[in-house]
């Protein structure tokens, strides 16, 4: 049976871990590092950074959370969130991730998603796809969910996949924060569309959300934030939940 | 005690380093130099992506000879996920690629069947074969643990019975690390496999400080 894989998300503004409702109306709750080594202690299977306001500002102090995790988590490590560069890239890689995640710098260039597939391989390469609703479709937005791309979101997912990406994380922006389920329609309708690992992301409020999103849709990886951020479920109850309904985890 | 980790302008070296660096008495040095190389105590070989590309950044620096010549005072080695791959004969990945060649056989594109997603990115639990755990870089470690794996390519050795572990994706059972001699290689990250990772990283330098 393969393993979903629960991956702690961190959304980042300068030092301090931000969570927020939709992607909007951020919050600072906490320390990024001490959260990561909680949550790698309390046995998280993976960790994503994302800078929450994408380079608006002084892009070291993400470096520096980084390296810092690299340290004391043994896990795999993603960051995104204003990588626009191949120099951006190696000096994430170089620093310790080992994934970095890229939405808006795609949706400019998708050659550059070529480039550093290329260049770093698949596997260091996440294509996010930030995802709305708009009935029975989603659109596809870029800057933090501010702007839109006109985009079908699950055709610009096989894009990406065409392009190279070694996974997709996608968010859906209407049920982010919101602590109520995920969007299982966009899930499954991108794990039908595209053959290579799916994280997905937003709105899981309780393990119960992530055993339903399991059981519906063919998705690989759930992230998950406020649940964990505000200790709703702490992480090995999540897990052994999920493993008494039959789903694949790690204990 | 000196463990070298080969620097050669491929993947995430510094995580190696970090595990190393948590347990005592273990001098870990990142370095490319012939001197660092074949003065350390244990070698381990890294890498992720292409597997093209490394054996170019590996020539460049003369790199082939010099790991062959160190397996061959007989030190532990340690080669990780791509860092196992290249030891091998030959890669399929770009056509035909030349590997290192330490290792009799073969690197293949994952067969799996259609359904299962490429690449394998994924903890996965690795299985007992023949060869006995104990004193190896699995002393310790239960059959079936978890491991973080993340490929699109297999190893296929030509002798089954240097194979420590299989690992089932795809409706198969692929060859997830082997034993050598000297020569340990594993296809998942024990750099990024918490616990059980950091139990086989432990494992390894207990068998660099045997062989001192």
């Amino acid at each position: 049976m393969n393993k979903i894989r629960v991956i702690a998300r961190i959304d980042i503004n300068n030092e301090y871990t931000v969570k927020g409702r939709c992607l909007e109306g951020l919050k600072k709750i906490g320390r990024p590092n001490e959260m990561s080594k909680k949550y790698y202690e309390g046995g998280i299977d993976e960790i994503v950074f994302l800078d929450a306001v994408a380079s608006l500002y002084d892009r070291n102090s993400l470096i520096e959370i980084l390296k810092q995790a690299t340290k004391e988590t043994f896990i795999p490590i993603t960051i995104g969130g204003g990588i626009k560069t191949i120099k951006d890239i190696k000096d994430a890689l170089s620093a310790g991730a080992d994934k970095v995640a890229i939405n808006t710098q795609a949706v400019k260039n998708l050659d550059f998603i070529r480039e550093a597939a290329e260049m770093f391989g698949s596997q260091a390469i996440v294509g996010s796809v930030v995802a709305r609703r708009h009935r029975y479709r989603w659109e596809a937005f870029i800057d933090n969910a501010k702007h839109r791309t006109h985009k079908d979101a699950i055709d610009w997912a096989a894009e990406l996949e065409k392009a190279g990406v070694g996974e997709i994380m996608v968010t859906s922006i209407d049920n982010d924060g919101r602590q109520k389920g995920f969007d299982i329609d966009l899930v499954g309708a991108l794990t039908k569309r595209v053959n290579i690992p799916v994280i997905a992301s937003g709105g899981a409020g309780s393990s119960n959300d992530i055993i339903k999103l399991c059981k519906n849709t063919n998705c690989d990886a759930v992230a998950v934030a406020s649940l964990i951020h505000y200790d709703v479920e702490n992480i090995s109850d999540i897990k052994s939940n999920m493993k008494s309904n039959n789903i694949g985890v790690r204990l | 005690m000196k463990i070298v980790v080969v620097d050669y302008g491929i993947g995430n070296v510094q995580s190696i380093f970090n595990a190393l660096s948590k347990f005592k008495d273990v001098d870990v040095i990142l370095s490319d130099s012939q001197d660092e190389i074949m003065s350390a105590d244990g070698l381990i070989l890294p890498g992720v992506g292409a597997f093209k590309r490394a054996m170019k950044e590996l020539k460049r620096r003369n790199l082939p000879n010099v790991l062959g010549s160190y397996i061959l005072q007989g030190k532990p080695f340690l080669g990780i996920c791509l860092g196992m791959q290249l030891l091998f004969e030959s890669s399929e990945e770009f056509g035909y690629t030349e590997g290192l060649g330490f290792i009799k056989g073969g690197v293949e594109y994952f067969p799996g069947d259609v359904n299962d997603k490429l690449p394998h990115v994924s903890w996965n639990s690795i299985e007992k074969q023949e060869l006995n755990w104990s004193g190896t870089i699995f002393s310790d470690i239960k059959n079936k643990d978890d491991f973080y794996f993340v490929h699109s390519y297999i190893c296929k050795p030509k002798d089954q019975s240097i194979i420590l572990s299989k690992t089932q994706y795809g409706g198969i059972d692929f060859c997830s690390s082997i034993r050598q001699g000297n020569i340990y290689a594993c296809q998942f990250h024990p750099e990024k496999s918490a616990n059980s990772g950091l139990k086989v990283m432990k494992n390894f330098i207990d068998i660099v400080k045997d062989g001192e």
